[in-house]
């Protein structure tokens, strides 16, 4: 131990010399038999308590209902609360048994070990350094460049079938939007001009009488309701929850004094009645709570609010976009109709999403919107 | 004290006996002549543990991820990850003939058709509450006793990656049940995955198997939630584990207790029989609560709807932060030649998350690079003694609560009727001026403590007896501590003279800090590091003290009649102020 590293540190001088150990202080237990046969009946006790509980739990098990009887006690699921609390008590009397056994019964005199530093000595480390050295040398690895190279390449290039393998989890944005079902991909939802626009639950049409000055209504694409000569919805699964989780819109009255349509869009509302994306602009949770006094929708999940009165604009919170909006028509049927799919994509931004391309007309009016 | 130790148990004998083996020993013979293990054993049997109840946070962590194993074993044998569509039939009337998905309604079977069925899903979510909370915990206790320094760093750094996985656990497993609220959290995580620049809606799609919702990412997040992660978790906590075994456990200065050794009870058999009962207690908590306290109740929320969501939806308290940072960021978005970046988004829940997970990676590489400290450490510090260090972690505590109240503050507008504009305004400026008005408060604060503690050892403590002095002053008496109490508040290094820099290597083995690159900035920190603190006395400083104090009581016996109490004091060397 030549070498200052292979001992730990000394310490520097402390003001006060160290007082060692302090002498041990025997337990009642130690020096009283009757209190050691109290603490040896308390720990047998304690494992006998969790034996009942074991039992407990299984008469619970098999004796109290769940199903359709779940709140029986207190609202809660009996089962659940005897299961638990049985259970509970098992484990928690057989664990506070063997510490108590730890603190009263068993041995309680501390003891001394000495540290060793972390590192090697100094021979371990020279010898292992040789063996590395000696292993370098003999591979070449530091003479052959090209082979050096060739491995380096190689391993990185080992990651191109890992990467490429993942490659299927899923299409591409752009395979989505091509791929020729309705309103699929980013850019598009799954309305189209003359769909009604439906209660949320129901699914049945509104027409504008229905809704009042200030009335908020949950709509959705009168598609996702429509089925075959047999009752069969036509969308379902897969398909009918990416319709909703675009598709998804608020309707709103609005007084006409009050509001006031973005530019190009002062023909998209039916007598004040406004139709909104519900989907927020943020990171598209569902936006449904609706200040009717200031005609601001606040979106439960970041509290970003926007002001339908003034084209969905943001007027609070982490947002940065307004709600697209739907322009929307009465059919000969008078109820209400998108007059065509969003004029932009709904939901969160994206990195290929074109803000500067965002607007106002809709396709096919030619130019006179 | 006079005890009759003839009496002692027999547990407490210290002979070595020398017998023939009993049953045990011949099952250890057996193993060992297969296995070999009697050379490895020989120490580690009797390995000591030095005792504290701080020491504990980490065994919490530990069982619970124990528990979560069990209890996550049992809820998969039920549990469908899938989001096929089925129709409802189960017992739980409120959504009898309603449409969901088969993870949902075999979340719902698990729930009220398998008896302890909910227990043990409810025991599965509040131990996973638990690993985390007791993890977090746990690395503060670390941190604040200085249990990262060397040789441990590796230690640390395995310790944030438990944390950053059990988190990624935790939210993987929440979202499982595809309920209202989990379904909400996932819709917002795609939200966050789009605003990544470039790859964000090429990512969403992969994982989604297609357009939000898709049908892949239940089955997806199942496998990550039961396999992947927790294998990784396993792999982290065996090897957090070894370097424990191998490093030796910290432990508190003391009488006996010093840098070279390890003083506690040995493995076999209190320390296995403390930690192994305290495993039964953990489970046996766990039970209680999963029996007891209801816990995301699913049923409540419904199957999930992408055109629905509740009021007042939060994730599980440990995302809390970054959602705080969510609501509370401003809505920017640059929209630059046909692309959008969403700075909104991508800045609180895609890079700071990232941010602060590096910052407590890097907290004991930057101490030491501060500091130039290289030496081992295995007494642990107090925190009021390492004032700047303790300050750092109060002033990123500071950060992340205020960010995790900020999470709530919808939820903190209603209960204490504000205005949540007013909230959020409020924690923009928050975030940035709370965590430097605690970092001087803390820092300030344990130098107060240091001061205490040296007045105790030079002047001692205070003992409440107020003393009249012949002119009519009256002043409190004190009386030096314990030797055992002033060795312990002085066992500590003092810290190394920032003001002036002269060899290289100082008396302590620090290096200069005056050398390589950013040297300046170097010396600055070092300074901010170690400026004002109190450094224990010295031997003379001590004894001058103490002398002062005896001449105090010299004075006053020569005044008093009552001279034959004052002397006798003297001995123990009462204080005269």
């Amino acid at each position: 131990m030549t070498d200052s590293h292979d001992t730990l540190p000394v310490p520097a001088d402390r003001p006060i010399d160290d007082p060692g150990l302090p002498e041990h202080a025997w337990r009642p237990t130690d020096v009283d038999p009757a209190a050691e046969k109290r603490a040896e009946r308390q720990v047998a006790g304690l494992f006998g308590l969790s034996m009942v509980c074991a039992v407990l739990f299984v008469v619970a098990y098999f004796s109290l209902d769940i199903g359709d009887n779940h709140t029986t006690f207190l609202g809660m699921g009996a089962s659940t609360l005897a299961l638990g609390a049985a259970l509970g008590g098992t484990l928690l009397f057989f664990g506070i048994g063997i510490i108590q056994w730890a603190r009263k019964l068993m041995g309680d005199h501390e003891i001394i070990e000495m540290r060793h530093p972390a590192r090697s000595s100094d021979e371990d480390r020279a010898a292992t350094l040789e063996a590395l050295n000696l292993g370098l040398e003999e591979s070449g690895i530091g003479r052959r460049k090209l082979v050096l190279f060739g491995i380096g390449g190689a391993g990185f290039f080992m990651l191109a079938p890992a990467v490429v393998l993942l490659r299927d989890l899923g299409p591409t944005p752009n395979q989505v939007a091509e791929s020729g079902v309705e309103g699929a991909g980013l850019e598009r939802t799954i309305w189209t001009k003359g769909m009604r626009v439906v209660r949320d639950v129901v699914g049945t049409p509104i027409r504008p009488a229905d809704v009042e000055i200030g009335d908020l209504f949950n709509a959705e694409p009168a598609a996702i309701f429509e089925v075959d000569e047999e009752g069969h919805p036509l969308i379902e699964g897969v398909e009918l929850q990416v319709a909703k989780s675009k598709g998804a819109v608020v309707l709103i009255r609005m007084d006409p004094e009050d509001n006031n349509p973005g530019p190009g869009r002062e023909n998209w509302d039916v007598d004040g009645i406004l139709c909104y994306s519900k989907i927020c602009t943020h990171v598209g949770c569902p936006i449904s709570l609706n200040e009717r006094k200031t005609h601001h929708l606040l979106c439960p999940c970041h509290q970003s609010t926007f002001d339908l009165a003034d084209a969905a604009k943001v007027v609070f919170g982490p947002a940065a976009r307004p709600l697209p909006q739907l322009p929307l028509a009465v059919d000969e049927e008078g109820y209400l109709v998108a007059q065509s799919d969003f004029t932009e994509p709904v939901g969160p931004s994206y990195w290929e999403r074109d803000s500067q391309a965002d607007t106002s007309k809709i396709p096919g009016e030619g130019d006179s919107a | 004290m006079s005890i009759d130790t003839s009496k002692v148990a027999t547990s407490n004998s210290s002979a070595a006996i020398a017998k023939k083996p009993g049953r045990a020993g011949a099952v250890a013979e057996w193993a060992d002549d297969r296995l070999g293990l009697a050379t490895a054993m020989k120490k580690n049997l009797r390995k000591v543990f030095p005792d504290h109840w701080s020491f504990m946070l980490g065994e919490i962590a530990l069982w619970s991820f124990v528990v979560l194993l069990l209890s996550g074993v049992f809820l998969t044998l039920w549990f469908n990850p899938s989001m096929g569509e089925v129709q409802y039939n189960g017992s739980y009337d409120a959504l009898r003939g309603i449409h969901m998905s088969e993870a949902y309604a075999s979340s719902l079977k698990l729930s009220f058709d398998v008896r302890g069925g909910l227990l043990m899903r409810q025991m599965h979510h509040w131990a996973a509450m638990i690993f985390i909370a007791s993890m977090m915990i746990h690395l503060l206790r670390v941190y604040f006793t200085g249990a990262h320094r060397k040789p441990r760093e590796l230690n640390w750094v395995i310790g944030c990656l438990l944390l950053l996985l059990g988190t990624l656990e935790g939210f993987t497993g929440y979202s499982l049940p595809d309920d209202l609220l989990s379904g909400t959290g996932i819709r917002a995580a795609d939200g966050f995955m789009k605003s990544m620049p470039v790859v964000g809606s090429y990512m969403s799609f992969f994982l989604f198997g297609g357009e939000f919702p898709g049908e892949s990412i239940i089955p997806r997040l199942y496998t990550v939630h039961v396999l992947l992660i927790p294998g990784l978790l396993l792999a982290l906590i065996a090897a957090h584990m070894l370097l424990l075994v191998y490093h030796k456990h910290t432990q508190w200065a003391g009488p006996g207790r010093t840098e070279e050794n390890v003083v506690g009870f040995p493995m076999l058999p209190v320390y296995a029989a403390k930690a192994g009962g305290f495993f039964f207690i953990v489970f046996g908590v766990i039970a209680l609560m999963g029996g007891l306290l209801t816990l995301n109740p699913v049923w409540l929320y419904g199957p999930y709807d992408p055109s629905k969501v509740t009021a007042g939806s939060q994730p599980d308290w440990y995302m809390g932060w970054p959602d705080g940072a969510l609501r509370i960021m401003p809505g920017l978005e640059t929209h630059l030649f046909g692309h959008t970046l969403s700075w909104n988004v991508f800045l609180p829940i895609i890079v700071l998350p990232g941010l602060m997970f590096t910052i407590l990676l890097l907290l004991p590489f930057v101490e030491s690079w501060i500091t130039g400290d290289k030496r081992d450490h295995h007494l642990l510090q107090r925190p009021r003694n390492a004032p700047t260090r303790t300050a750092t972690m109060v002033a990123l505590m500071t950060f992340y609560g205020l960010m995790w109240a900020a999470g709530g503050n919808d939820i903190i507008a209603i209960l204490l009727d504000l205005s949540i504009n007013q909230i959020t305004y409020f924690m923009r400026v928050a975030v940035f001026v709370g965590p430097v008005i605690a970092f001087i408060i803390t820092r300030r604060w344990c130098i107060s403590l240091q001061r205490k503690d040296e007045e105790v050892l030079l002047h001692g403590y205070e003992t409440g007896v107020i003393m009249r002095s012949p002119e009519g002053g009256y002043s409190e008496r004190h009386l030096p501590v314990s030797e055992s109490r002033a060795y312990t508040l002085t066992a500590r290094d003092r810290d190394p003279d920032v003001t002036a820099p002269e060899s290289t290597v100082d008396a302590n083995g620090l290096e200069d800090p005056s050398s390589g690159r950013l040297s300046g900035l170097r010396q600055r920190l070092r300074t901010l590091m170690y400026a004002d603190n109190v450094q224990p006395p010295t031997r003379q400083e001590l004894e001058a003290a103490h002398h002062h104090a005896d001449h105090d009581a010299d004075h006053h016996a020569d005044h008093h009649a009552d001279h034959e109490l004052e002397s006798r004091d003297r001995d123990a060397l009462p204080g005269g102020h």
